[in-house]
């Protein structure tokens, strides 16, 4: 008993001087740590849709820093894959889009019979899709980007998942691809494997370029991937329209995609400075593949990352914004 | 008794075991004329009529959600408590509420209660282990992700207990009951999410409330079938006596039933929260904050350090909440009332606890240095990041040629035989072939599951995929047996290897498996055997736990015995110890066969095509959402169908012994 009251004192002699020490220190919300008051009109909401690839996050990570520093606008970013994000729009928790790659499906859904998404236009990235092998390859077999001479090699590109023919590894479904009718339309003797993920496109590819083996695999530009291996392109036929760039028939390249912007029609509407900037948002594929790179190789925080570049391209930057400011 | 009943049993299982030999026999010869025609070969981009229907029904409830009245009435009230639920658990721990820039409890505060309760409730042991524990996390400099993960989790757990615990309780008295609910169970835990996720957020919109379901559908059916077979293990001979004493059921229940399996039923809810916990990553799709998303952002960089570290602290986090709720279950399960003395003292201890953390709640609310975790540089998340980087970067330098090797040995020998089997056989042959199996394995029962499950999966229009994932979960099945039992028998015969074994196989079943996919990938090609090993992965430490408990529970009398005898320790283990665990043998394999289910999707991620590709497609492409969940629900027939399967064989073994 008078052991047990001992140390209960001794505790709360312990918790008093632990009190006591505590009491040090500032306060939470002391600081004055409110939104920081800014001096330009009032820009109001926007609700950004982050999908889940590096290209798109440069893209978000620079049009937030730009609305939030200059034009005093609160972003909320969300993120969700390409579908989620463009329902959405019909619920009303979602905005705005930076980089659509085509989804004529979703744009039919939501564009031209719900009429709850317009099109704000090109972001000026070309998006490029097609056949690519490892730097290695390339410089070892000039001659296997010209899609004739593949067969020559087809038995090299054999994997446990192909049987007896080439492998030809597909990767993230989200992106169009016509790949079988292409295998089968150009008489290659290939089988189209499915990878699943760009996960396992971007493995596939370092692992294939430190070990020396033959890799072919479908890809896609702008990507960061690009900064840290210089993957290249096999030639197929060249695109010319009408050569049914989707379909059973189709027997030549991929057309170069523009990637567009896609925002809510509430939000267009109800106008304000964030739909301007975001209606001129335009850059290249270059300005993009600065900021991912500092984001996937560097490793720094999309907000660095995006600051980096604004305060590298004041011209672009300001090409963004109102006139008058 | 025994000595006459063993020959029959053997008598049956050598029977068995030529039918099933004969079977194979019969299909392997048939195959080689027929093979190649009725196969119900399906193209990836080809749609049945049924998965265009399907499609349609996705627009429907687009264009249905702001003006049905079942909207309006049913699923918007949902929501809305759903999000008020997780609002303000996130307003306790995780993020600023009451017009503060941080929470009512910083993680001084969060540290103090959780350590004081997992003290109370279990031991000053898992006491200790939580303190240190959630301190790690915060050394990581994951604590906020960790909050935002923790207060998602505890709202799903909350609400599927709410829901669970009842529907159990109902479902342990009532065989109907239980009968009814029993294949929404199955479905709701082997529908792959991925399926449901999108449609989710047309219903309950994008936010906690959409995260919250789609964790709780997966995680609400453990408690509710542990809950029912807790209540139902209470001997009947206790219910009688309470009963001929004159109790209304309702104290029967609450005085009998409810306390006889408090301990069963703090099992279920370790259950439902370790499930809960593997669903933090999927859920960081549709934007749930937390750890998922840190994986999910690193895993798009490839970044397997940060995507680790990430893991790692979900693991933390499952190892504490699920060492503090078995320690709870033990505490409900004393029996023996502590002397008056020891009582005073525990009480008096717990005071002094409830003060000092009333004191660390109060400084953690407000001051800074309490409240937000302090970034200091000795952060041990970098070396994580920096060690798991290094050892990623050595296995893929200098053991991939032979890992290529070895996937190449096995898919040829093995799988591509396998699935060579089943994908080019006519769909009658292998029905018939199936259906046979069933029969001499588990009986007429058996057969009538597996018949309709087998119509309905043709009807799905995905019969050839649905055969290739059938392969691979055969394959990936068998190979997670032969872990199960030789680890599990190691295990269950010492207990320093359970000691050193189990947090690894934990670990395993906790970690997302976005993490190690990166260096799979690199080991063994995008290809199905990656996928095979995922599943491996996920599913092996089940099945060794299983084996484990069951080599463990063999009497030690019998073992004894059979030592005395003169037996080797080999002779033990194949002559006694395993026959008598057969039971938990038939669990493990049929535990095995839906884990490895569960993986299906996360292998049409990494190359395994199939299924699981199927699901990931329609995920992302709208014109592919029928053709997914049509997929969806060929892994649920195929789950559906090995489980009643295994399990009337299992039934059958019991009977004939």
């Amino acid at each position: 008993m008078m052991r047990s009251w001992r140390r209960v004192r001794i505790a709360l002699v312990a918790v008093a001087a632990l009190a006591l020490a505590g009491c040090g220190g500032a306060t939470v919300g002391s600081s004055g740590s409110g939104t920081s008051g800014g001096s330009g009109p009032a820009c109001g909401t926007v609700n950004l849709a982050i999908n889940p690839w590096v290209g798109y996050e440069a893209d978000a990570a620079v049009y937030s820093y730009v609305a939030k520093t200059k034009l005093n606008c609160n972003v909320v970013s969300k993120d969700l894959k390409e579908q989620v994000a463009w329902a959405g729009f019909g619920t009303g928790e979602v905005d705005l889009i930076l980089e659509n790659w085509g989804h004529p499906d979703l744009t039919k859904q939501y564009i031209t019979d719900q009429k709850t998404a317009v099109d704000l236009g090109p972001t000026g990235n070309k998006g490029i899709i097609g056949w690519y092998v490892p730097p290695w390859l390339a410089q070892a077999h000039p001659d296997i980007t010209d899609w004739t001479n593949l067969n020559k090699y087809a038995d090299q590109f054999r994997t446990s998942e192909s049987g007896d023919q080439g492998q030809l590894l597909d990767g993230d479904p989200s992106y169009v691809t016509n790949d079988n009718a292409l295998v089968t339309n150009l008489g290659l003797n290939f089988k189209v494997v499915q990878g699943g993920s760009e996960t396992a496109l971007i493995q596939s590819f370092r692992q294939a370029e430190a070990q020396k083996q033959f890799f072919l695999a479908y890809f896609y530009e702008p990507q960061w991937f690009f900064e840290e291996m210089k993957l290249v392109k096999v030639n197929l036929p060249p695109f010319k329209e009408g050569c049914a760039a989707e379909g059973p028939g189709v027997a030549c390249d991929y057309p170069a995609y523009d990637l567009n912007k896609i925002a809510s029609a509430k939000w267009v509407a109800a106008g304000g400075p964030a739909v301007e900037l975001a209606k001129k948002f335009q850059w290249t594929n270059d300005d993009q593949n600065a900021v991912a790179r500092s984001i996937a190789v560097d490793k720094m925080s999309p907000e660095d990352a995006a600051k980096k570049w604004v305060d590298a391209n004041p011209d672009k930057v300001n090409a963004w914004l109102p006139a008058t400011s | 008794m025994a000595t006459l009943a063993q020959p029959r049993a053997r008598q049956w299982r050598i029977s068995t075991s030529r039918g099933v030999v004969g079977v194979l026999l019969a299909w392997v010869v048939l195959w080689i004329p027929l093979h190649g025609i009725n196969t119900l070969a399906l193209a990836s981009s080809e749609l049945t009529p049924l998965h265009t229907w399907l499609n349609g029904l996705n627009e429907a409830v687009n264009a249905n959600r702001s003006t049905s009245p079942f909207f309006l009435y049913v699923i918007d009230p949902i929501r809305l408590a759903i999000d008020a639920l997780v609002r303000v658990i996130q307003g306790l721990i995780s993020q600023p509420a009451l017009g503060r820039p941080a929470p009512v409890l910083g993680w001084l505060g969060v540290v103090a209660v959780a350590g004081f309760l997992s003290w109370a409730f279990g031991n000053v042991k898992v006491g200790l282990l939580t303190v240190f524990g959630l301190l790690f996390i915060g050394l990581q400099g994951l604590w906020q992700e960790a909050m935002d993960t923790l207060a998602l989790t505890l709202a799903a757990v909350l609400v599927s207990l709410l829901i669970g615990i009842p529907l159990g309780v109902w479902a342990g008295l009532s065989r109907r009951v239980e009968r009814a609910i029993t294949p929404g169970l199955d479905f709701m835990q082997t529908m792959p999410t991925f399926v449901y996720l999108a449609p989710l957020t047309l219903f309950f919109l994008i936010g906690p409330a959409s995260a919250t379901i789609a964790t709780l559908i997966y995680a609400v059916p453990p408690v509710v079938r542990i809950t029912a077979y807790g209540i139902r293990s209470v001997p009947a001979t206790t219910i009688e006596a309470t009963e001929s004493l004159g109790s209304t059921r309702a104290q029967t229940l609450t005085k009998v039933l409810l306390p006889m399996s408090r301990r069963t039923i703090v099992l279920g809810i370790n259950q439902t929260i370790m499930a809960a916990l593997s669903m933090v990553t999927i859920a960081a799709l549709i934007d749930a904050p937390g750890l998922g998303k840190t994986v999910i952002k690193a895993l798009q960089t490839l970044d397997v350090g940060t995507a680790f570290n990430a893991g790692l602290a979900i693991v933390v986090l499952a190892i504490i909440l699920d060492r503090v709720t078995t320690a709870a279950a033990a505490r409900a399960d004393v029996t023996r009332a502590p002397s008056p003395r020891e009582h005073r003292r525990r009480q008096v201890l717990l005071a002094v606890g409830g003060v000092l953390t009333v004191v660390c709640m109060y400084l953690s609310y407000t001051y800074v240095w309490a409240s937000t975790f302090p970034s200091t540089e000795i952060g041990i998340g970098s070396a994580i990041t920096r060690f798991a980087d290094t050892v990623t970067d050595w296995a893929q330098t200098n053991l991939s040629l032979i890992t290529a090797g070895f996937k190449d040995g096995i898919t040829r020998v093995v799988l591509d035989s396998v699935e060579a089997l089943l994908v080019q056989s006519p769909w009658w042959l292998t029905t018939a072939a199936v259906l046979a199996l069933a029969a001499l394995l588990g009986g007429l029962r058996a057969v009538i599951s597996g018949a309709i499950c087998l119509a309905l999966l043709i009807a799905t229009g995905l019969w050839s995929d649905a055969m290739a994932t059938l392969a691979a979960t055969i394959v990936a099945t068998a190979i997670v047996m032969v872990f199960g039992i030789v680890v599990g028998v190691w295990m269950g015969r010492s207990a320093r290897a359970d000691r050193v074994t189990r947090p690894v196989l934990d670990a395993a079943q906790v970690m997302p498996a976005f993490v190690y996919l990166v260096p799979f990938l690199a080991l063994f090609a995008a290809s199905r055997f990656t996928a095979i090993v995922a599943a491996i992965v996920f599913a092996a430490p089940v099945a060794i736990k299983i084996v484990a408990d069951g080599i463990r529970t063999v009497p030690a009398v019998t073992v004894e015995a059979a030592t005395s005898a003169g037996s080797s320790t080999w002779q033990l283990m194949t002559k006694v110890q395993l026959p008598m665990a057969r039971s938990a043998l038939t669990l493990a394999t049929n535990q095995g066969l839906i884990y490895v289910l569960s993986m299906v999707v996360v292998g049409g991620l990494v190359g395994a095509g199939a299924l699981g590709f199927d699901v990931v497609a329609g995920f992302s492409q709208g014109t592919l959402f029928g053709k997914g969940l049509a997929a969806g629900l060929a892994i649920v027939l195929l789950g559906i169908m090995l489980d009643r399967i295994s399990q009337a064989a299992a039934r059958r073994a019991r009977d004939a012994r």
